[in-house]
């Protein structure tokens, strides 16, 4: 009865989230647009393949990846931490408690409901992949295109679930953006966002394939550019899901520990 | 001369106040000055792992594209230590009409609401910077002349003054469109560009960013300079520039500010 109720509030929920996202809309391009590394790190990439290609990437691998890096960074985003941590501090984290659906699930409604305005940018960032370097790399047929999916929503999942996590930690401490910080500095050097994890010396790969950060940009990234066959592909997204449903262990083991030393101060 | 005094003093006032603020979150100004060590690592490890596979990449080697990355540290240091913090709360001084108050004190309101924030854990960038300058020239295997850390240096403050005025004529547009809380985000992440060496960029990129956005002024040149490559006349070049682009800034910050209407009053 009680799922059914909350899949009956699913569409309303997304219609909501939609329409924060929308009524923000400048600001929300603004956020969109600070995403530049990828294209930065392109430029010293493809400075440095233009005089030799360094492991199997030359400049059109470089520049495949670097656009798929941009487009996945865009629909994998997560501030879910950031709104915890505000929420909060400000007690308005009581008005969500009242409403019959776990917060995990609203926070996430929230998260993806904006995802088609993200689109938007996406696609764009597609389209120059397509005139640049063509098709040639995209996942061939539908098992790839699904495997690329699998893993896309597993990079959201992890990014999302280590985010409300962290998050969670504001109920034991004053705040934790601190650890967000460290989170997110550890995220951009080992998870691909710099560079492709092949590029790292081999003793440093192995150990990044045990860590969660490479599933939530490298994973999807290298799937929508074809890099894995399909048993090394099988094998990376069922590491992606371990993390995803360990992650889901934490955030919800959190949560419920937190919640009852929340007061809701000022609310 | 007895006003420059008095701006002095202000400026030691001010400077005094936000330490005096941050003081209070001892804890936090720890974890914030280890954050940034860690931060500026990050922009190393590309650089270590391209170096691995070469010597050179667009005509710089490890230890010359090191001195941009240690310039592009200091910079960033700067930014987001004295400019940023400042220039946000701007914004919010304009969108809440308390920008009033600012107006009514009797002194010049760029300079109250340029100098009214500081960050000093920011200075940890100083001590990453010259880390990174010390082990790039033992990489090169010499020491820069005199000549070369003056002209440097005297780079250090035209690029401060460059990035400043881009910041406020940034703010300026506050006073237009309210709405732009983020666009310090935005800022920095274009900035983050100036952390390569300016030739890895081409074409209209390049173009971009020695004249519109002059990021290559800004990090590129200074590490020339220690490199001992830059000749005095693009020295002056860049003082010309800089001035010009400071003179700008400040015509259109008094005429932005010759719009404002107050809120809410």
């Amino acid at each position: 009865m009680k799922a059914y109720a909350t899949a009956r509030a699913l569409p309303t929920l997304f219609k909501v989230g939609f329409a924060e996202a929308v009524a923000y809309r400048g600001e929300f391009l603004v956020w969109m647009f600070s995403t530049t590394m990828p294209l930065i790190m392109l430029a010293l990439w493809s400075a440095v393949a233009r005089e030799a290609p360094i492991g199997r990437f030359g400049e059109k691998e470089f520049v495949a990846y670097f656009l798929a890096t941009f487009i996945v960074r865009q629909l994998t985003g997560s501030w879910v931490s950031w709104e915890i941590n505000y929420e909060i501090r400000n007690g308005t984290l009581s008005l969500r408690l009242l409403r019959p659906i776990h917060p995990m699930l609203t926070f996430a409604i929230q998260n993806l409901a904006a995802q088609p305005l993200r689109l938007i940018v996406a696609l764009p960032m597609a389209a120059i992949w397509l005139v640049a370097v063509g098709t040639g790399q995209f996942p061939h047929g539908p098992l790839a295109w699904l495997a690329f999916g699998l893993a896309l929503l597993g990079g959201w999942l992890v990014t999302y679930l280590a985010s409300f996590s962290i998050g969670c930690l504001a109920f034991f401490m004053e705040s934790s953006i601190k650890i967000m910080d460290v989170w997110l500095t550890l995220f951009f050097v080992f998870s691909g966002y710099l560079m492709p994890v092949e590029l790292f010396p081999p003793a440093l790969r192995n150990v990044l394939d045990w860590l969660p950060f490479r599933y939530q940009i490298g994973l999807p990234v290298e799937l929508l550019t074809s890099a894995h066959g399909a048993a090394a592909a099988a094998g990376l997204i069922a590491r992606q899901w371990c993390w995803a449903v360990a992650l889901f262990i934490s955030a919800s083991w959190l949560w419920r520990k937190g919640l009852t030393r929340f007061a809701a101060y000022g609310g | 001369m007895h006003r420059l005094l008095r701006y002095g003093r202000l400026l030691i006032a001010q400077m005094r106040a936000s330490t005096l603020t941050l003081l209070q979150y001892r804890f936090d100004f720890l974890a914030d000055g280890m954050l940034e060590i860690l931060w500026a690592a990050t922009a190393l490890v590309p650089l270590v792992i391209v170096f691995r596979a070469r010597q050179a990449v667009a005509g710089w080697s490890f230890g010359e594209a090191l001195l941009v990355t240690g310039w592009f540290t200091l910079l960033q240091g700067i930014l987001e230590g004295a400019i940023n913090p400042s220039l946000t709360s701007v914004v919010e001084h304009i969108r809440t009409g308390t920008l009033d108050f600012v107006l009514l004190k009797p002194a010049d309101a760029q300079f109250l609401v340029s100098t009214a924030k500081f960050q000093p854990w920011r200075a940890t960038n100083v001590l990453t910077a010259t880390a990174v300058f010390i082990y790039a020239f033992r990489i090169l295997g010499r020491v820069p002349s005199w000549t070369d850390v003056v002209t440097a240096l005297f780079l250090l403050m035209t690029s401060t003054l460059l990035l400043y005025s881009m910041w406020i004529l940034t703010i300026s547009a506050a006073f237009y469109v309210v709405k732009i809380d983020n666009l310090s985000f935005l800022f920095s992440s274009i900035f983050d560009a100036a952390r390569w060496p300016s030739t890895i960029f081409r074409g209209f990129l390049s173009f971009v960013f020695t004249f519109v956005i002059p990021l290559a002024l800004m990090t590129t040149y200074p590490a020339l300079a220690l490199l001992g490559r830059l000749r005095s006349p693009t020295v002056m070049l860049v003082l010309a520039g800089s001035l010009l682009f400071a003179l700008l800034a400040r015509a259109v910050w008094l005429l932005s500010i010759g719009k404002y209407t107050s809120a809410s009053s």
